[in-house]
């Protein structure tokens, strides 16, 4: 029985009660709670400020969020963000996971899965903007804060997925 | 006393240091937790791995009894600190999209990065694809206005919205979660795989 064992992850309870430290940390010195896409958003305004000033100048989303904001990668989220990629990768090289590969079910190709994770990322990246937050500022963050909108949006992500689960069972399963 | 940052106990640049600490902490338990791995995640849409549920309902009860404790301690004001603003119709379709790329991609936003940060290059393109519907939103803004503005109704939380006390509501969220507990191990067993 010395064969190590293939994942060595954290029961799930407790990964969730750490998760949850980690949010009411958030809360408890900053106010607010965790996120990720607007880390993105703020790249993408940023890029957009500095490839095409003029551009930024006069559309009305840029020009809003420029008002509001003086230095669009001096934020929150993206420090955050920044911590996620040094938080992964120590878990990672402890646990021994650190390799280049593209995960994907035996019965799919490497291309498929890619081209499908761009496509999802694609929808999830509008959505997130739509729904002002993704799965960790709207729904996880917006739950713990028990806003009405952080529900629905966790119910309406969730509920989608499993609808939907069905007609891409082959990529999965 | 908190939050430290509106009370003034930290200043703004602390804030950040703060913050990048706190993702640390962020990442390493979601990588710890096992997301990192799509076909993880995606176990839930399928029964065979209910992780996401088990971490993330955790997670939400954990943060809330946490912040109703500081709150009657007074070691925190609630009054301050950020409630997601709730426009009805753009959470219910943004949800939606995003429930679409996520059983299409495998991944959202933050498991992503996490997944990147050990190497795996699906990440990167669900990344890149998240860069890309960004923009699409960013540039196209003018259309989307209305929906994104459309059905304000202010900042409620559950209990305001069923007129119930905040520790009423907390209690029965945390036993509903028992119940969805229940039924993820229940679905692990009747629905198992091997190796994924």
């Amino acid at each position: 029985m010395s064969e190590v064992k293939k994942t060595k992850y954290f029961n799930p309870y407790i990964g969730g009660v750490l998760l949850g430290l980690v949010l009411l940390a958030a809360n408890f010195v900053s106010g607010r709670g965790l996120g990720a896409s607007g880390a993105i958003k703020s790249a993408v305004v940023s890029t957009v400020n500095t490839v095409a000033p003029s551009h930024a100048e006069n559309s009305a989303f840029y020009k809003n969020y420029n008002e509001s904001h003086e230095n669009p990668m001096k934020s929150w989220l993206v420090f955050q963000m920044m911590g996620v990629l040094v938080g992964g990768f120590l878990s990672g090289a402890f646990a021994k996971r650190l390799k280049f590969k593209v995960e994907h079910s035996p019965k799919i190709t490497s291309k498929r899965r890619i081209i499908f994770a761009i496509l999802g990322g694609m929808f999830f990246g509008f959505g997130s903007q739509l729904g002002r937050g993704c799965t960790s500022g709207s729904a996880l963050s917006g739950m713990a804060v028990l806003s009405v909108g952080g529900f629905l949006t966790m119910a309406c992500i969730f509920g989608t997925a499993f609808a939907l689960a069905y007609f891409f069972r082959k990529n999965w399963i | 006393m908190a939050p430290l940052i509106v009370n003034e106990i930290i200043s703004p640049d602390t804030n950040l240091l703060i913050a990048f600490l706190i993702g640390i902490g962020f990442g390493f338990v979601l990588e710890g937790s096992g997301f990192s791995s799509s076909c993880k995640l995606a176990g839930m849409f399928y029964g065979y791995d209910t992780t996401v549920l088990k971490v993330f309902f955790t997670a939400a009860i954990t943060a809330m009894v946490g912040m109703l404790f500081f709150s009657l301690f007074g070691w925190m004001d609630l009054d301050f600190v950020y409630i997601n603003p709730t426009y009805v119709t753009s959470a219910i379709v943004g949800g939606v999209v995003m429930g679409v790329g996520f059983i299409m991609g495998g991944f959202c936003p933050g498991t992503a990065f996490c997944a990147i940060s050990i190497g795996k290059l699906d990440a990167l393109a669900f990344i890149g694809g998240l860069t890309l519907g960004i923009v699409f939103f960013t540039e196209g803004y003018p259309l989307f206005e209305e929906m994104y503005k459309a059905n304000f109704i202010g900042t409620p939380t559950m209990n305001e919205l069923l007129d119930i006390p905040r520790g009423v509501f907390a209690l029965g969220l945390i036993l509903m979660a028992f119940a969805m507990f229940w039924v993820g191990e229940w679905a692990e067993k009747k629905f198992p795989r091997e190796e994924y």
